[in-house]
């Protein structure tokens, strides 16, 4: 690559910088990353052989509009936020008025909806962006990104494997240099297990710390949206752009939010001195990979020598996390998935005959409108809450929340964070896992938990096996997610000497399937 | 073993209002035990002392002052509807023939 393309290349700390020094204009930096898009994304609309496939919808137009409109409110003296005339993509889960938000499904398939989520709306007001809505599986249920009705993402350090899911395309897209930020939702690990698998960092902050109004719901009790970036610093700025109180999400907590950019920069210096780290027992060893556990190993020593204290200790109710996940996420979807009836918005399937009814609308539209993971869920759900079965399932997931919970209460009454690896395997096989369900489930071991308990969680790359990326997780109390900034940029500065530079110089140019 | 019967997929699939072919009923069915195999150990775990945590941030009773304020009009939120008629959605008969 070279002259404008280069910027591409460039964090989003960096185009900032950039953009306030008008060394670059927001239009060159929007158009080099919508030729980036249309050299390796592939058609951005259907299903695509052969390119990454991060992205559902590319808005060209709106983005160099709004890009022009930046760079004349800059030439013209007006005061902008720290990211303003930074590109973003935004995972197809939040809504954006006049932009299609599907979801990734069928059910939604050419809906625009009537507002902005107010994540979105405040990525506006701080002069971002939005180049388009990236792919992902079906209402965020999977791991995979291969439950998208559109088609699956591919892992730009692999073509044929997965990108994680089921925020796989924010991820990629930061992995194949399409986007320098992109918005996820993390309900079990979406945010942070595609971040692990691509190289790239990702944050699910603490619940309620970021809006979830426009959002569209999977679990109401789990679900958080979060930012995604190529480095820690990049992932802290926009974290401070989408978090804070909103009247619009009752859920969403009033105190202020933590200085997250300060503690990125503050842990950039890479001295971790004073500060205690919990190595979670529970979360390594069998079931994880050699090469996942060989970095994680090495990231602890780089750890020690920031001068940190390590220890070993056990959330012994963690291994219960996974089941009782299991039981809450279904229950819930199965509830907030009641909404899509064929009658208001979305899809409609009318079956041929007179008299047809409401409800035999509603039968066919949702066996027209959701995919087979989607179905599972909901019937897995409608099963959890029926009579005779709730207290032994639904009933008892919740107490094991609970017992959950006091788990990391105590653990963080011994040490500041907490990390494991983020997933036990590195991206396997795209369709390797996708007629069992259950292996798949399995790779949410280690982020699952942070769901459960409320707390916030970081995914940052710490390094290659066979040339596949492996993440390392921290996780903070609620409310300190500037505990997981400032541990993830010690680490990420101390790593990034050790390799000369970023894990993502190292990803191949993407070729596709021929390469 | 947690068998889930393939009669019973057929009521849950009603209760949540999917159509599923044969096919469809007897890949859930296997698929749905294994999984329920899987997550029943969660009810071996607890005991009845421990409460159950429906929410991760305990929250009571959220308000905010009773103002008028803009809204979707009612263009707005027709504009997806796949059928509407006078300022208001259009559905389906809700009630059968002979009901």
């Amino acid at each position: 690559m070279s002259g404008v393309s280069e910027l591409v290349r460039w964090d989003a700390a960096r185009l900032a910088e950039g953009l306030r020094a008008k060394v670059v204009s927001s239009e060159e930096v929007v158009q080099a990353h919508l030729e980036r898009i249309e050299a390796v994304d592939g058609p951005t609309s259907g299903e695509n052989p052969d390119g990454v496939h991060a992205f559902l919808h590319v808005d060209a137009e709106g983005a160099l509009a709004r890009a022009r409109r930046i760079d004349a409110d800059r030439a013209a003296g007006a005061v902008l936020g720290p990211l303003a005339g930074v590109p973003i993509g935004v995972k197809d889960v939040l809504t954006t008025r006049g932009m299609p938000t599907t979801c990734g499904s069928r059910m939604l398939e050419g809906w625009v909806p009537p507002y902005d989520a107010t994540v979105v709306r405040e990525l506006h007001g701080a002069g971002l962006v939005v180049l388009g809505k990236t792919n992902m599986d079906e209402f965020a249920m999977g791991s995979t990104t291969e439950h998208s009705a559109f088609g699956p993402t591919r892992n730009p350090w692999d073509p044929t494997r997965i990108p994680g899911g089921s925020g796989g395309g924010s991820a990629a897209a930061l992995a194949a240099f399409e986007a320098p930020l992109t918005i996820g939702s993390d309900t079990g690990g979406s945010i942070r297990q595609p971040a692990a698998v691509t190289g790239t960092v990702g944050v699910k902050p603490t619940y309620g710390g970021v809006s979830r109004y426009g959002l569209v719901a999977l679990a109401s009790s789990l679900d958080q949206a979060g930012p995604c970036g190529r480095t820690v610093l990049d992932t802290a700025l926009l974290h401070a752009v989408i978090a804070g109180h909103d009247p619009y999400d009752s859920t969403s907590i009033p105190e202020a939010v933590p200085d997250v950019v300060g503690a990125a920069r503050l842990g950039a210096g890479g001295d971790l001195t004073g500060v205690k780290v919990g190595v979670v027992r529970e979360l390594s060893g069998e079931g994880y990979e050699p090469g996942v556990l060989a970095r994680f190993t090495e990231a602890l020593d780089e750890l020690r020598a920031a001068g940190a204290e390590v220890v070993e200790l056990s959330l012994p109710n963690i291994v219960h996390a996974l089941a009782a996940y299991y039981l809450i996420l279904p229950s819930e979807a199965s509830s907030n998935l009641a909404k899509y009836d064929g009658m208001r918005y979305g899809l409609r399937v009318t079956p041929a005959g007179d008299g047809v009814t409401a409800e035999q609308v509603m039968r066919a539209t949702r066996a027209a409108g959701f995919g087979d993971e989607a179905k599972r869920r909901i019937i897995l759900g409608t099963y959890a809450l029926s009579a005779g079965y709730y207290d032994a399932y639904y009933g008892s997931a919740q107490k094991v929340r609970t017992l959950v919970q006091r788990d990391f209460a105590a653990a963080f009454g011994q040490v500041d964070v907490l990390v494991s690896p983020t997933a036990p395997t590195t991206a396997y096989r795209l369709g390797e896992k996708l007629d069992d369900p259950l292996a798949m489930y399995a790779g949410d071991v280690a982020t699952i938990p942070a769901n459960l308990a409320g707390i916030p969680g970081m995914s940052l790359p710490v390094g290659l096996s066979d040339g596949l990326p492996v993440g390392l997780q921290v996780l903070a109390p609620q409310q300190a997610d500037d505990r997981l900034y400032r541990v993830g940029a010690a680490l990420e500065a101390r790593l990034t000497a050790t390799w000369g530079g970023p894990l993502l110089a190292q990803v191949p140019e993407w070729k596709g399937l021929s390469a | 073993m947690s068998t889930i019967s393939r009669p019973e997929v057929e009521h849950l699939a009603r209760l949540a209002r999917i159509d599923m072919t044969d096919e469809e009923l007897d890949r859930m069915a296997g698929q749905l035990g294994a999984v329920l195999d899987a997550v029943q150990q969660v009810a071996s775990v607890v005991s009845d002392d421990v409460p159950a945590t429906s929410h991760p941030v305990p929250l009571t009773n959220v308000t905010r002052p009773d103002v008028v304020r803009p809204g979707l009009s009612a263009e707005d939120a027709l504009a997806a509807a796949p059928e509407a008629e006078d300022g208001r959605f259009r559905v389906p008969q809700i009630l059968e023939e002979d009901a």
